[in-house]
């Protein structure tokens, strides 16, 4: 059979020594097309495009194509090249038109800029910023999402780099998407069945003018772009490769992937910062501008995305759909996502039309979607986010309320209750997978901090302790920091289980910080995005060290797969106690709080906290069914008895009465 | 250094032998071969590298090529694969259609 070939495939004449014709406008990008390459860029205020052509790692270009004007059709331009070797390619675009800050218009014919829509960028080196062409074929062989109900995920959120870059990691390649896969295992091992990957999305990793390190990486310069230093196949290129087969060995395991995305800021910065790419191409576009033109700054860094403009939506949409079709990812987290909701002008619109593309997107259907509901300009949406019903959110009342609660504070039993069953004030026409409740995430102490520090103790990140919250809702249980002090380690021991044991018994989804498991410390700082060293690692020696702490992870989680009304059901499947069966007690000094879930046949759970720092006798409902009680865990007990083997629960001795201990949360259960 | 290639079908078992650099613009000539295999109902593909220099992720996408044109449950066969090359491959998950000697 012959196949026809296209009339496409041959140059209709030369610039710059190249064979080319013009370009197809869509996709936008670098795409490989038969004989050559497609470029597609857009400018609505340009004035001249030229690509701009290097050999990898060459300091001057080979060649200079300015796009001739019959290869624009309206503000695209687009060019195929033919004859290009890809593997030793780099390219940019040198973009010519007004300098009016004023305007809004920064434009700058000296500089070579990146493509945004660049699939890799060279990562690394003097010309970190330039564009290259990526392989796209890969074998996905039979490769199916897990698509796990929201409600059933088990986040687990990691740091690339850190996760297994300390030495004690003992992987091959540590630090790379390559690492995580040899820690899959452990991941399998402990139960979760979600990682929440911070960003890896191509980013600047000295900037920072305080550090000169930027660590966690919210702060991207290529959207579309994996972060080849986390990709030990970097220097060959093929960190498209590596993390396409990170996600194919997580979906083998079971485990689903979600994408820490920033779509609310560049690392342009504002009038001071780099021109690395938008800036130079668009920025009266691509950028929220005040009246007299100045950047918004609702991200905290300098600028702010104009994510509502109709071009910069397409830009989000193209990259969400990259990410989901191409990496097969099964979600996304977004960062400061109240700012997607921003109009650009900074107003705050009703029907955000980004919210609801996204809500609404045929390729992401099946993705979740999760927003951090605020942002850095004192935006607090948690609860009132543009849902569409169909978003999720990072419940940062959940996370307030139980580290209150935790330590002792009067008058939160109440609330800490609302927040245990899925935060109805909250949620309480979506079900339980319209919150995220998390204690801990990469913003703020470690859960082992979170039990060893008042206060945080930023001073080595070169702000003289300003920076990071201040209202960490922490406590040192007597001691600020490091101790060998038995009763402190004994309290902060019971605190830690106490928080794992009440996250993990919430109706909702839970996050879990990578490291928390296993008792990782910062030493008290509480914004550590500027630290890449042991200091931010996972130090898997805590491993052994802490496996006690491992195990009641471990059984925790197992616990509740094993256990689905603790995920959901109806609000009468809830049944609050208190010292006395069937009598809560609301008031404002009770430091007690039961919940008995009942979701019918086996499946009964008796939760009870009490932060008081006596112990209380509690009189027991009798058992549903004619059932009998079983002591899952009470974190009074020592290790092992902290928890025992979902479905080896013993059973109680008195099934009328338990007592629980001081600062203690004990779980019950009926077989 | 410039590419060569050749190949020898004995029983069912096609041998190519490589030398020099497996990039993107050497590929293409690796694939014909492998199509001609594929033409030749082989049930085996050894592919000969002590002699290969250098292999690029367009040379590495070779063998997901192979390993999608012949006939499921043929066996792909790499002998004398480079140390860097061989960690590429494994990190990258191209292993997984392919026995490396």
């Amino acid at each position: 059979m012959t196949t026809l070939e296209p009339i496409d495939a041959y140059p209709t004449q030369r610039i710059s020594g190249f064979s080319v014709r013009a370009g197809r406008s869509l996709p936008f990008g670098a795409t490989r097309v038969p004989g050559g390459v497609n470029f597609s860029v857009f400018s609505n205020h340009a004035t001249s495009v030229t690509l701009v052509l290097y050999r990898s790692g060459a300091a001057e270009p080979m060649a200079e194509l300015p796009f001739p004007e019959a290869f624009r059709v309206g503000s695209v331009y687009a060019m195929t090249v033919f004859d290009l070797d890809v593997e030793n390619l780099e390219y940019g675009y040198r973009v010519d038109g007004p300098h009016q800050p004023w305007l809004g218009h920064r434009f700058d014919a000296t500089r070579v800029l990146s493509d945004p829509y660049a699939r890799m960028l060279t990562g690394a080196g003097p010309y970190r910023h330039r564009s290259r062409v990526a392989l796209d074929d890969f074998d996905w062989e039979d490769d199916r999402p897990p698509r796990l109900p929201h409600e059933d995920l088990v986040i687990y959120e990691l740091h690339v780099r850190g996760f297994t870059r300390h030495p004690s990691s003992g992987v091959s390649a540590p630090g790379t998407y390559a690492g995580l896969v040899e820690k899959i295992p452990y991941l399998k091992e402990l139960g979760v069945n979600c990682v929440e990957l911070m960003p890896v999305f191509e980013f600047d990793e000295s900037d920072n003018i305080f550090t000169g390190v930027n660590y966690w990486g919210y702060s991207p310069i290529g959207f579309f772009a994996p972060k080849a230093s986390y990709a030990t196949t970097g220097r060959e290129h093929m960190q498209v490769d590596e993390f396409k087969h990170l996600v194919k060995e997580l979906h083998r395991a079971g485990i689903e992937v979600l994408l820490d995305v920033v779509f609310n800021h560049t690392a342009e910065g504002d009038e001071r910062g780099p021109s690395i790419s938008f800036k130079g191409l668009d920025n009266a576009t691509y950028y929220m501008l005040t009246p007299d033109r100045h950047y918004y700054n609702f991200s905290g860094t300098g600028n702010t995305l104009n994510c509502n403009h109709p071009v910069v939506r397409g830009f989000v949409l193209d990259c969400l759909r990259y990410w989901a079709s191409e990496f097969h990812v099964d979600g996304f987290r977004f960062d400061l996502a109240a700012i997607l909701g921003r109009g650009p002008d900074g107003e705050l619109l009703h029907n955000p039309p980004l919210l609801e593309s996204l809500a609404y997107d045929p390729i992401l259907r099946d993705c979740k979607l999760i927003a951090e509901a605020w942002d850095a300009a004192g935006l607090y949406q948690v609860g009132s986010f543009p849902d569409y019903s169909r978003w999720s959110e990072w419940n940062g009342r959940y996370r307030d309320t139980v580290r209150r609660y935790i330590k002792g504070d009067l008058g939160v039993t109440g609330e800490m209750a609302t927040r245990m069953v899925g935060s109805p004030d909250l949620y309480s026409r979506r079900g339980t997978a319209a919150t995220v409740n998390f204690i801990t995430s990469h913003d703020g102490f470690t859960l082992r901090d979170l039990v060893s520090y008042d206060h945080k103790h930023n001073e080595a990140n070169g702000e003289g302790n300003r920076d990071g919250d201040d209202t960490n809702h922490s406590w040192n249980c007597g001691q600020e920091g490091e101790t060998d002090d038995p009763a402190v380690l004994a309290t902060r021991a019971r605190l830690t289980r106490n928080a794992l044991l009440l996250l993990l018994a919430s109706r909702g989804v839970p996050m879990l910080l990578a490291g928390d498991e296993i008792g990782r410390t910062q030493l008290g700082n509480n914004n550590a995005y500027c630290h890449d060293g042991p200091l931010t690692w996972v130090d898997w020696g805590l491993r052994e060290e802490n496996a006690d702490l491992f195990r009641f992870t471990r059984r925790a989680i197992a616990f509740r797969r094993a256990h689905p009304v603790l995920r959901g059901g109806s609000p009468g499947s809830v049944h609050w106690h208190g010292v006395r069966a069937w009598s809560p007690d609301w008031s404002g000094h009770c430091r007690v709080l039961v919940a008995m879930f009942d979701g019918g046949g086996d499946d009964c759970v008796y939760v009870a906290a009490n932060s008081h720092w006596e112990a209380h006798a509690l009189e027991l409902p009798a058992p549903p069914r004619g059932l009998t009680w079983h002591l899952f865990a009470d974190t009074a007990a020592a290790p092992p008895e902290d928890a025992h083997e979902p479905g080896h629960e013993p059973a109680l001795a008195d099934q009328t009465r338990f007592v629980i201990g001081p600062r203690s949360v004990a779980i019950l259960v009926t077989h | 250094m410039s590419f060569k290639i050749n190949m020898n079908v004995e029983g069912d078992t096609a041998t190519i032998r490589l030398a020099g650099e497996l990039d993107g613009r050497s590929a293409p000539e690796l694939n014909d071969l492998v199509s001609q295999a594929v033409g030749r109902q082989v049930a085996k593909l050894v592919l000969l590298l002590d002699e290969l220099t250098y292999m690029s992720s367009a040379g590495v996408r070779c063998l997901v090529f192979a390993h999608q044109k012949l006939p499921r449950g043929s066996e792909i066969t790499l002998v004398g694969t480079q140390p860097e090359v061989a960690e590429t491959i494994r990190l990258t998950g191209f292993d997984r259609s392919i026995m490396m000697r």
